[in-house]
């Protein structure tokens, strides 16, 4: 059984996530070895995947940590392990 | 197995708390500072907010500490906790209007990539500069919030399936096909914009 783009598309998530049966991943990476705009985009979304995940894509703002910290100290020193019930 | 040995320290320092030693709260959730800011921040899409919410999700979970159950992760529940503040801050900003959590009309359409052949290897490097991350920062925020809050717990906090499935409180298909979607919308539009950018403007000096 041979597979068209659009149906390969369907399966880009799940073949990078590995989560397709058996049967399904052989007939995408069939399709995959001879199509080299279903290669592309799954090249494509991998790298943006990997891009998007990065630490440095999104930063901590300057001083963030030290605001949070002194905000828990606040709280920390302020009740000591509260009996009531706070929410 | 080091998530082991994590799982059991954390166990160790929040019965350590729990017992008494409040101090320690700031060792527990110090490698969790970025995972919930960003979590926060990608919700709201504002860095002030982002950062209000984050600090109220760490408090909340100091007051509720109590309340964490060991069978879930202790990153995981923290995360939940976070994304409660997000959504509820998100429905008081009523100026602002509201994202729909419902699923979009064409929830059963087709997202469909960019194509293009030749795809060059963008290494992370490049994320080192600005135009860069603001490209991403901007595309993940533009993605609709019900597939945006699958793709940062799945994608951005590396959450499994299954969890980011209970964090939701969706089904686990629900999760896949959200995060395609996500995945797809990502790809159409980020694929053309960093290809355009590459071969042009020499910011890979690398190359």
């Amino acid at each position: 059984m041979v597979i068209d783009c659009k149906h390969v598309w369907d399966y880009i998530s799940g073949y990078l996530d590995d989560t397709l049966s058996a049967e399904v991943k052989e007939l995408v990476q069939e399709h995959l070895e001879h199509c080299e705009i279903c290669s592309a985009i799954l090249d494509s979304t991998r790298n943006i995947l990997i891009l998007t995940a990065d630490e440095r894509t999104f930063e901590l703002p300057l001083g963030f940590s030290e605001r949070l910290h002194a905000r828990l100290s606040e709280e920390i020193e302020g009740i000591e392990p509260a009996p009531s019930k706070s929410d | 197995m080091i998530e082991g040995e994590t799982i059991r320290e954390e166990e160790q320092l929040i019965a350590s708390i729990l017992g008494g030693n409040s101090q320690e709260f700031h060792a527990l959730i110090r490698p969790y500072e970025r995972t919930v800011y960003v979590m926060a921040l990608t919700l709201v899409k504002n860095e002030a907010d982002a950062e209000d919410i984050a600090q109220e999700a760490f408090l909340k979970a100091f007051r509720n500490l109590k309340n964490f159950r060991a069978e879930s992760k202790f990153s995981t529940w923290l995360i939940s906790i976070t994304l409660n503040e997000a959504r509820s801050r998100l429905r008081r900003k009523s100026a602002v209007p509201m994202e729909s959590l419902d699923e979009p009309a064409d929830e059963q359409g087709h997202v469909s990539p960019a194509v293009l052949v030749d795809w060059r290897e963008i290494p992370s490097e490049a994320v080192e500069r600005l135009e860069v991350r603001q490209l991403l920062q901007q595309a993940v925020e533009d993605i609709p919030l019900i597939y945006r809050e699958t793709f940062v717990l799945r994608d951005i906090e590396e959450l499994s399936v299954n969890e980011t499935a209970a964090a939701l409180g969706i089904s686990v298909a629900s999760v896949k096909v959200r995060l395609h979607r996500a995945r797809m919308m990502l790809q159409k539009r980020l694929a053309p914009q960093l290809k355009q950018m590459s071969p042009k403007r020499r910011w890979l000096p690398w190359l």
